[in-house]
């Protein structure tokens, strides 16, 4: 295997003006600027040429180095300004490097926005052969392909009429249609597949899987979501501030993009105050299965949850609780009663609860934490002392993140009894 | 289009080597854009066809009866009308491309930063788009002629060679403010305002044998001067007088805006992704 895609010290540099939104400047401010700068230079002559605040140089991309081998599917990860879309355009052509050099061997194509180029007054017809060129195919191409476009994107009947009459769900499948056809050697992908909905997302990623197992090709794609990239791909690039952090498999990438550092993964430490209690919640932290602190999980990890009880004063038949809500509601609540050796008065004691794998569908849940005497008393009680993300790790329900399809996966055991003579069956593909 | 597996470099500063093999791939893109651009044009606006029709025509009864009712200027034997519209049609070309071309890239800035392509692309099909009001308006040329039983002479099979160098003061003119535009902002406010001047200083109204002998070579310092005397020569025929020296000052400098218009727009071409 060769590699495709091979970047050498890759950088770019941005200048940032900070008084203007804009990238442009005026040739009015350039002259204004000069002229300033000019008088200055005659009524000091000697003095320092004094540096720009206005201008700060921005590094989007910092000597980044890897090498993409042929039909790999490589998810680039990272927060916001990592440079994940710096290093598409780069790629795709769109800008050039400040320094560094890229090899690529193929054709590529570079799907960064979903209908570009789409005019409002042109009809689906002639939408697609000019969103189809702007992509990179031929006529002829767009052509052999048309019907299976316009079948693609479920738009038969409206293909003569203009595309500002298109709702925005036949907006967005049409484009979809054009760029799901597309069949480059490579193909650079950004978050496109965020928008439109939830069904035609998944016929998308369906069919660029396909494209790319079937024919070997090379894909790049940039997503947000976890699920996607973990659904999708088989190697990651992560980037942090214009750095190449890691490149490797795709779950060991995102699995240490989504546990970055031990920065605010300290859980929940009681202050001296709430030591006065009988009975009170002095710690508490959320584990994954290894036994490591984490606090971002995928659907399919366990979630252990440790809490440390500091006993001032025992009190027979306590209980531990923990309610998990989501943003939205309460999911559910667990508790156990404290046990305490024969006659003791004080101590720590630490209670361990396991969410299970597969339970909490993807979100972000916050724990609240309770020592009582059931219908007696409550002698602690922590409201949000833990939260955790739980991110889709390539359920079914990838593409549909942020959707509300309830707040649990539950594995219902489902059977289907088939009653009708087997004549009547139809034939299922 | 190319599926050979060649290799292809990015980096810094690199000339790119397959610029000009590039802009040949992408000549369907070029031919949809200025497709996009003519349809939308004529289906915007019911009165798009009336609209290219119309203003020229408007703008030739206008000048005829300021220039030659009023003012009394000469005609070199045609009907004045003729005269006003054989230089009004490179005049409309060459200001209605100018400031197409100007805006293109803004206007397709998001095609920019999402596709790669060779930008160059962008303007010429603007140029493309103001050729064919150019061709719907010489309908208009050839009613004038029926019109007045007017029939040119031979020199008519020369046209094409004026439309030529027409597209190419065009072209160079167009690529330097499309450039500019794209990083100087205010650039804007200055295309109509050229085209305005432009109108006045170049021999639309009238015959360009009007200016002092001594001057003639000065005015063809403006390189519209020279293309609109060719046309004239070529549609008129007959005692039209092409000013030699003039009009290769001309035409010299039209290849001079256009070969560095070229070499401007290629140079800043690669930034327009990070500025527009």
């Amino acid at each position: 295997m060769s590699s495709v895609i091979a970047a050498e010290n890759l950088s770019k540099k941005y200048i940032i003006g900070h008084q203007t939104q804009e990238r442009y400047t005026t040739l009015r401010d350039v002259l204004a600027n000069g002229a300033k700068r000019l008088t200055n230079k005659l009524l000091h002559p000697f003095a320092a040429p004094e540096n720009d605040p206005a201008h700060e140089e921005f590094w989007a991309l910092k000597d980044v180095s890897f090498d993409i081998q042929q039909g790999d599917r490589v998810g680039i990860i990272g927060r916001n300004g990592a440079g994940k879309s710096t290093l598409l355009k780069i790629l795709s052509r769109i800008t050039e490097p400040t320094s560094g050099k890229v090899s690529i061997k193929g054709r590529v194509a570079s799907l960064l926005e979903v209908g570009t180029g789409f005019h409002p007054e042109l009809s689906g017809r002639e939408n697609i052969y000019l969103n189809g060129a702007i992509l990179g195919m031929s006529k002829a191409e767009i052509k052999n392909k048309f019907d299976e476009i316009v079948a693609f994107a479920e738009v038969e009947q409206f293909l003569d009429t203009p595309v500002k009459h298109y709702s925005s769900g036949m907006y967005v499948r049409l484009a979809f249609a054009v760029a799901a056809h597309l069949e480059p050697e490579i193909l650079i992908v950004d978050e496109v597949l965020a928008v439109g909905d939830v069904q035609f997302q998944k016929k998308c990623l369906g069919k660029m899987e396909e494209v790319s197992t079937q024919g070997g090709r090379t894909v790049l794609f940039v997503s947000h979501q976890m699920g996607s990239i973990l659904q999708f791909c088989n190697k990651a690039l992560l980037l942090h501030k214009g750095e190449v952090v890691q490149t490797g498999p795709v779950t060991q990438v995102v699995n240490n993009y989504m546990n970055p550092s031990a920065k605010n993964m300290r859980g929940f430490v009681a202050n001296a105050t709430s030591l006065r209690k009988d009975i009170c919640i002095v710690k508490a932290q959320s584990y994954n299965s290894e036994g490591n602190p984490a606090v971002n999980f995928t659907h399919n990890q366990p979630i252990v949850i440790a809490v440390t009880c500091k006993i001032n004063r025992w009190v027979k038949g306590a209980e531990i609780r923990i309610s998990v809500r989501d943003s939205k509601r309460n999911v559910f609540t667990t508790d156990t009663e404290l046990i305490a050796y024969e006659g003791q008065i004080q101590g720590e004691l630490r209670a361990m609860a396991v969410i299970p794998a597969g339970l909490l569908r993807p979100e972000e849940y916050f724990f609240k934490l309770a020592v009582y005497l059931p219908n007696i008393t409550i002698f602690d009680l922590v409201e949000d002392a833990l939260s955790v993300t739980v991110m889709d790790g390539g359920s079914k329900y990838a593409a549909s993140e942020g959707l509300d399809y309830g707040c649990v996966f539950v594995d219902c055991k489902w059977s289907i009894d088939n009653f009708s003579s087997s004549s009547l069956n139809m034939p299922q593909e | 289009m190319c599926t050979s597996q060649h290799t292809l470099i990015i980096e810094a500063g690199r000339a790119e080597r397959h610029y000009w093999r590039d802009l040949w791939r992408y000549r369907e893109l070029f031919f949809f854009l200025a497709w996009r651009d003519i349809l939308v044009r004529y289906k915007q606006t019911t009165i798009g066809i009336v609209w290219a029709l119309g203003r020229p025509l408007i703008t030739m009864l206008v000048f005829t009866l300021v220039f030659n009712k009023l003012a009394k200027l000469p005609s070199e034997g045609v009907p004045y009308p003729i005269l006003v519209f054989a230089a009004l049609l490179p005049w409309q070309f060459f200001s209605s491309a100018f400031s197409g071309a100007g805006d293109s890239l803004i206007s397709n800035a998001g095609m920019i930063s999402k596709v790669y392509f060779p930008r160059l692309v962008i303007p010429a099909s603007a140029v493309i788009v103001s050729f064919v009001d150019f061709l719907l308006s010489g309908i208009i040329l050839v009613g004038l002629m029926i019109w007045y039983g007017f029939t040119p002479n031979l020199r008519m099979l020369t046209l094409p060679l004026f439309v030529l160098v027409t597209f190419a003061a065009a072209m160079g003119a167009g690529l330097w403010i499309a450039a500019l535009n794209v990083k100087y902002r205010d650039f804007r406010i200055i295309v109509p305002f050229v085209v305005q001047f432009g109108l006045y200083v170049s021999p639309v109204g009238f015959s360009s044998s009007i200016v002092p002998e001594q001057w003639r070579l000065f005015y063809s310092l403006n390189p519209m001067v020279g293309v609109i005397d060719g046309f004239r020569w070529a549609i008129l025929g007959g005692e039209t007088q092409l000013y030699w020296p003039g009009f290769l000052l001309s035409l010299f400098l039209v290849l001079l805006i256009l070969v560095t218009g070229i070499v401007y727009f290629r140079k800043t071409e690669k930034t327009f992704a990070d500025v527009i």
